[in-house]
C-alpha cells in the first residue's frame, strides 16, 4: 500500500509527465507549422515573389489593424467552434466529416426561426435562434451514427453523402420556399435588429459569437478531461473492446459524441447567418465544416489547442487576400499551406524515424 | 406490347441513358477496383478522392500541352503511383490513423489542385478544353439491345476498365500473389509466418490502388468532359469506397454497384433536361441519397477484411493510432 507522501510522489510524477507530452505535442504542431511555412516560402519564391514580402503583407492582413484582428477572431469563430465538435466526436473515434452539411442546416433553421418571431426580444429570440441550428445540425449528424449502430453503415461516407444532400437541400429552400420575396439571389430576407448578433468591438464586425466561443472551449475542455463522459469518450477512442467490458454504454457514447459535433456544428452556422451575413445565403460556409476537421488534428484534439489553431488558420485565411492584392501570390496558396501543415503534422513520426535511421548508419560507419 | 418494348429499348434516348450510365460508372468503377487491392490487402485508402482529383488535372494539363490524352493518362499514372508510395509510407511504414490521414490528404488535394490549376491557366473566363477520348462503338456488339449501348459503344479507356476488373478477379482468385494479398488483410501475422512479405505487398498493392483512383480520375477530365473544374469529383471517391462495400470486395461486385451508381447519376442528369417539375436540387441528390440506402442494406452482410484499417508491425507488438 502506498502511503500518503507516495500517492502525493505519485501525482506530481503524473503531473510533470502529463506537462512533457504537452509541451512534446505542442512542439510538433508548432514545428509542422513552421516547416509548411517554409515549403510555402519556396513556392511563393518560384512565383518570382519574395516570401518575406508575401508573409509581411500575411502578417500585415491578419493582425496589422484593430479590424483585422477583429476579422481574424471572427475567422476563428466558426473553425473553433466547429473545430471543438469534431474533436469530441473524434476522440470518440467517430469520424463525422459532417460538419459543413450539419452548419448549413443549423444556419437555416436558426434564420427561419429569426424570420418566423422578428419582434421577439433579443434575450429571448437569439438563444431560440442558437437552440433550433444546435438541435438541427446534432439531429442531422445523429443520424450517421444511428445507421452505423442500427445497419453498421460506415459514418464518415454517410456524413460525407449527407453534406452534399444537405448543401443542396439548402440551395432549393434559399431559391424556393424561404427564398427572399422578389430577389433572384439564392438567399432569404434579412433578419431584423432583433435577430442579429451584438457587436463587441465597435467600428468592427467582431460580435458577441466571439465570447460564447471562448466559453464553449473552456466547457468542451471541461467535458473531455473533467467529466465522466468525456472519459468514456476519451477511453471509448482508445479502446472500444475495453470500454465495453469495462461497462461503458459505447453505443451511447458514440451517439452523444456526434450530437455534441453535430449542435456545435449548427451553432457555428448560427453565428455566421445572425453575426456575419444577417440572412440565410446560399453559400454560407467556404469549407469551415472541412478546414476545421484539420484544425480539430493540428489543434490535438484539445479544446484549447484547438482554438489556437482556429486563430493561425482565421490569420492565414485573412492575410491571404491582403497578400493577393499586395503581391500577387494567389490566396489559394494559403489554403495549401493550411493542409500542408496538417499533412506534415500527421506525419511527424517521419521526422524521428529518420534520425533514428540515421544514428543507426553512424553506428555501423564507426 | 413486345413490340413497342423493344422500339422503347433501341430509342436514341434510352439508348443514350444507356451509354452514359456507363460512362459515369467508369471513374468510381476504377478507384473502387483499386480499392479492392489495397483493402484486400488489409489498408484502408480514405483517399481515393483526392488521387482522383490529382488525376483529373494532371491527365488534364499534361493532354492540354502534350496534345495527346495518353500522354495525359500516363502522367496521371506516373501521380498515381507517387501518391500511392507517400499513402504507403504514411499508412504502412509510419502506422499514422489511416482515416485522419486519408481525409486529411482528400483536403490537401484538393486544394493543391485548385492552386495549381489558378498558376497554370490564370483566372481566364473561357475555360481551357481538350479533345477528349473519342467513342469507339464495336460493329455488331454494339447492336445489341441494352447490352451494346451500356458495353461497346464507349471510349478506350472504358475497354480498358473491362479488361482491368478481369485482370483483377484472375489475380484475387486465381494467382499465388491474389492470394498472398488476402492473407495480408486478413490475417497478417499468419501470412507473415508462411513467408509472405506483408508490408511489401502492402505498399504494391496501395501503389495499384493509387494508380488506378488517378486514371478514374483521369477519365473525368480526359474522357467524359475535356476539361477540369475544381472538385470536379465531388465525392466520387467516397462514393467508390461505398461501392466496395456494396460490391463485397469482389471484382465483378463492384463492376455491377459502379454501373447501379452510373445509373442513378445519367437518370438524373437526364431528368434535368426534360424539365420536369422536379427541382434540380433534388436530381442532384440522387446518387448521394442512393448511396445511403444502398449501403444500408449492404453493410450488415458484407465483411470487410479482417485486418482492414490495422497497421502491422513486425515485431507483434500493436502500434498505437
Amino acid at each position: 500500500m502506498f502511503n500518503k507522501a507516495d500517492n502525493h510522489n505519485i501525482e506530481l510524477e503524473f503531473k510533470k509527465q502529463r506537462r512533457a507530452e504537452t509541451l512534446t505535442a505542442a512542439g510538433s504542431s508548432i514545428g509542422a507549422v513552421i516547416l509548411a511555412l517554409i515549403i510555402g516560402a519556396v513556392i511563393i519564391r518560384l512565383l518570382g515573389v519574395n516570401p518575406f514580402d508575401a508573409y509581411r503583407a500575411l502578417i500585415d492582413g491578419a493582425f496589422g489593424t484593430k479590424n483585422s484582428i477583429a476579422e481574424t477572431l471572427l475567422r476563428a469563430v466558426p473553425l473553433a467552434i466547429t473545430g471543438i465538435g469534431i474533436t469530441a466526436a473524434f476522440r470518440a473515434s467517430i469520424f463525422n466529416v459532417g460538419a459543413e452539411g450539419q452548419l448549413y442546416l443549423g444556419a437555416t433553421s436558426a434564420v427561419c426561426v429569426g424570420l418566423a418571431f422578428p419582434t421577439l426580444h433579443p434575450a429571448i429570440l437569439l438563444p431560440l435562434m442558437a437552440i433550433a441550428g444546435m438541435i438541427t445540425g446534432a439531429l442531422w449528424g445523429g443520424i450517421a451514427v444511428l445507421l452505423k449502430l442500427k445497419f453498421n453503415a460506415n459514418e464518415m461516407i454517410n456524413t460525407i453523402m449527407m453534406n452534399y444532400i444537405a448543401i443542396y437541400f439548402v440551395s432549393w429552400l434559399v431559391h424556393g420556399p424561404i427564398q427572399q420575396p422578389g430577389s433572384p439571389l439564392g438567399q432569404t430576407a434579412g433578419l431584423s435588429d432583433n435577430a442579429i448578433l451584438p457587436i463587441i468591438l465597435k467600428q468592427t464586425r467582431l460580435h458577441i459569437g466571439f465570447i460564447i466561443t471562448l466559453l464553449m472551449v473552456l466547457l468542451t475542455g471541461f467535458l473531455i478531461y473533467r467529466t465522466v463522459w468525456g472519459y468514456q469518450i476519451r477511453v471509448t477512442g482508445k479502446n472500444m473492446f475495453a470500454s465495453q467490458a469495462a461497462g461503458i454504454k459505447v453505443k451511447w457514447v458514440f451517439l452523444s459524441s456526434m450530437l455534441f459535433s453535430g449542435a456545435m456544428a449548427g451553432l457555428a452556422g448560427f453565428f455566421e447567418a445572425a453575426g456575419i451575413q444577417h440572412r440565410m445565403i446560399e453559400n454560407i460556409s467556404s469549407g469551415y465544416g472541412y478546414t476545421a476537421i484539420v484544425v480539430a488534428l493540428l489543434g490535438q484534439l484539445n479544446p484549447f489547442g484547438v482554438l489556437l489553431a482556429a486563430i493561425l488558420f482565421g490569420g492565414l485565411q485573412i492575410g491571404a487576400s491582403t497578400m493577393e492584392t499586395a503581391v500577387g501570390v494567389p490566396a489559394s496558396a494559403v489554403t495549401l499551406i493550411q493542409y500542408l501543415i496538417v499533412i506534415l503534422f500527421i506525419g511527424r513520426k517521419a521526422f524521428s524515424l529518420i534520425i533514428q535511421q540515421m544514428k543507426k548508419n553512424r553506428k555501423v560507419a564507426a | 406490347m413486345i413490340g413497342d418494348l423493344f422500339s422503347f429499348l433501341t430509342s436514341s434516348i434510352f439508348e443514350g441513358f444507356l451509354t452514359a450510365s456507363m460512362r459515369l460508372a467508369i471513374p468510381i468503377m476504377l478507384a473502387a477496383i483499386g480499392g479492392i487491392y489495397n483493402e484486400r490487402a488489409g489498408i484502408s485508402n480514405i483517399g481515393m478522392e483526392g488521387f482522383m482529383i490529382v488525376g483529373s488535372l494532371t491527365g488534364f494539363v499534361v493532354s492540354y500541352y502534350s496534345g495527346s490524352v495518353w500522354i495525359g493518362i500516363l502522367a496521371a499514372i506516373f501521380l498515381g503511383i507517387l501518391l500511392g508510395l507517400i499513402m504507403g509510407y504514411f499508412e504502412i511504414t509510419l502506422k499514422v490513423n489511416q482515416v485522419v490521414f486519408g481525409i486529411s490528404l482528400n483536403l490537401f488535394c484538393v486544394g493543391l489542385t485548385s492552386f495549381l490549376f489558378r498558376i497554370i491557366f490564370g483566372i481566364t473566363s473561357n475555360s481551357p478544353r481538350i479533345t477528349p477520348l473519342p467513342t469507339i462503338v464495336i460493329p455488331i456488339l454494339s447492336k445489341i439491345p441494352v447490352i451494346g449501348p451500356i458495353l461497346f459503344q464507349q471510349t478506350a479507356l472504358a475497354y480498358i476498365t473491362y479488361i482491368l476488373v478481369l485482370i483483377t478477379a484472375i489475380i484475387m482468385y486465381r494467382s499465388a500473389w491474389g492470394m498472398n494479398i488476402i492473407a495480408a488483410g486478413e490475417n497478417p501475422e499468419a501470412a507473415e509466418t508462411m513467408g509472405v512479405d506483408v508490408i511489401r505487398t502492402r505498399y504494391y498493392s496501395i501503389i495499384i490502388s493509387g494508380v488506378l483512383c488517378s486514371i478514374g480520375g483521369a477519365f473525368l477530365s480526359t474522357a467524359s468532359t475535356g476539361l477540369f473544374v475544381q472538385n470536379m469529383t465531388a465525392g466520387r471517391g467516397y462514393i467508390a469506397l461505398a461501392i466496395l462495400v456494396i460490391g463485397r470486395w469482389d471484382p465483378f461486385g463492384v463492376f455491377i454497384a459502379a454501373l447501379l451508381f452510373g445509373a442513378a447519376d445519367a437518370l438524373q442528369l437526364r431528368t434535368q433536361l426534360f424539365n420536369f417539375d422536379i427541382p434540380y436540387q433534388f436530381l442532384v441528390m440522387l446518387p448521394y441519397i442512393l448511396c445511403m440506402v444502398v449501403m444500408i442494406f449492404f453493410s450488415k452482410s458484407s465483411r470487410a477484411p479482417a485486418a482492414l484499417g490495422e497497421p502491422y508491425d513486425r515485431g507483434g507488438k500493436k502500434s498505437e493510432i
